[in-house]
């Protein structure tokens, strides 16, 4: 449902600053949204200045720092630092993005920081993802096929239906296209979001799956895959570079072809 | 219906206590997008037209009506007001039918690199503005 306010328990409030140390040269604030399950209070955000010449150079690098050596109670996930692994997906300076691949210097100003859009928050910068999870799952994304392999090899492709899953099986699941969809925002019960369209399509596309008319069957569906309006804030936002919106574009043609 | 989602509102706190978890800001928050402002635009002006049309059958059933009933309601389409409503409903139409073919090439498969679609966003404002202009120019001469 189309809300476009934040529930009263979710209305963000002014919280603490975290002052440079003295001497501190280049000082960059970053306003971080906090958020305690323990405390009863409202989310609230947190004002950490932080020295950049004593700091590397993503967001992700200050926020290790400010949990390191400022406050430790600061939550976020976070594991490969190097974009492959899709934990630190977060909102950085107004847009969804993963935190090890920010550069601190791409943002003007302050830089704020909060969970990904429209999420239910566990704590901190950490999003539920399990809507999404379970929605992923919901697409089967795993090879299916009636034929049995070739005794001595694996199923082959040709160069040209290889090159069809590219754009698509580098998607790491960060879930930054899905949460910044404003489709998904109203309608993420229901409506897939871009993430797991894309998925779905990486499976739909690959030469070697038989189940395509399946797929295309349990895609069929007025909140499912028709939630898109091709808004492409998905594309906008990638941090892999990916277009969501070209593949659910996709999986809409083939809609249209097979009923002729 | 219900919200499967409100499932995850519910969290539990250190001491296993339920509590309620916030949603995350989401409009608060996100930075303006040229994709998301030609899209709400193309819905917004959408439902302008919708009721514009209303106006439009009311002055075609006038002008069935007879002498009168014509002459009321072309006085409300040619008053300060009228005039007003009519160019920006004439602003909505064809941003609604330039955006149209926006989202008819997007359906066919065409444009949806990152790049091009802020291209054409752009392209999409610049033929509003001229036929906005083109049509007006037009009309003022033929009525005038």
């Amino acid at each position: 449902m189309v809300e476009f306010t934040l529930p009263k328990n979710s209305k963000v409030v002014e919280g603490q600053r975290y002052k440079a140390p003295a001497g501190a040269k280049r000082v960059r604030e970053f306003k971080i949204y906090r958020w305690n399950p323990d405390d009863e209070k409202n989310p609230h955000t947190d004002i950490y200045e932080i020295d950049l010449d004593d700091c590397g150079p993503m967001v992700l690098d200050a926020l290790i720092k400010i949990k390191n050596e400022v406050d430790g109670t600061l939550t976020f996930r976070r594991s490969c630092r190097e974009g492959i692994c899709g934990s630190c997906a977060m909102n950085i300076d107004g847009t969804n993005t993963l935190a090890c691949l920010k550069p601190i210097e791409d943002c003007r100003g302050a830089v704020r920081i909060n969970p990904l859009p429209h999420m239910a928050v566990i704590k901190d910068l950490v999003p539920d993802l399990s809507q999404a999870y379970a929605q992923y799952r919901s697409v089967e994304p795993w090879l299916q096929s009636d034929t049995p392999p070739p005794p001595d090899a694996e199923r082959l492709q040709s160069v040209e239906e290889r090159s069809k899953l590219d754009g698509m099986w580098e998607c790491i699941l960060c879930f930054c296209c899905t949460t910044s969809c404003p489709s998904y925002w109203w309608n993420g019960d229901r409506y897939l979001g871009p993430a797991v369209l894309l998925a779905a399509y990486r499976w739909i596309a690959d030469s070697r799956d038989e189940h395509k008319g399946e797929r295309l069957d349990a895609l069929q569906d007025p909140f499912k895959l028709y939630r898109c309006h091709t808004i492409m804030n998905c594309a906008e936002t990638c941090p892999k570079g990916l277009n969501p919106a070209q593949a659910i574009g996709e999986i809409k043609k083939l809609m249209v072809q097979r009923q002729g | 219906m219900a919200d499967v989602r409100d499932a995850l509102i519910i969290g539990k706190r250190s001491d296993g206590k339920l509590v309620q978890r916030p949603l995350s800001p989401h409009l608060q928050i996100y930075k303006p997008q040229i994709s998301t402002a030609t899209s709400i635009f193309h819905r917004i002006t959408g439902c302008a037209l919708a009721v514009g049309l209303l106006l439009m059958v009311w002055w075609l059933v006038a002008a069935a009506t007879g002498p009168r009933a014509f002459a009321s309601a072309q006085g409300f389409v040619g008053s300060p007001i009228g005039l007003i409503l009519m160019f920006g409903w004439t602003l909505a139409l064809w941003y609604h039918f330039c955006n149209g073919i926006r989202h008819l090439f997007w359906d066919a498969g065409f444009g949806f690199d990152v790049k091009t679609s802020h291209r054409n966003a752009f392209a999409v404002l610049v033929a509003t503005v001229v036929l906005t202009v083109l049509s007006w120019v037009v009309g003022l001469a033929v009525w005038l």
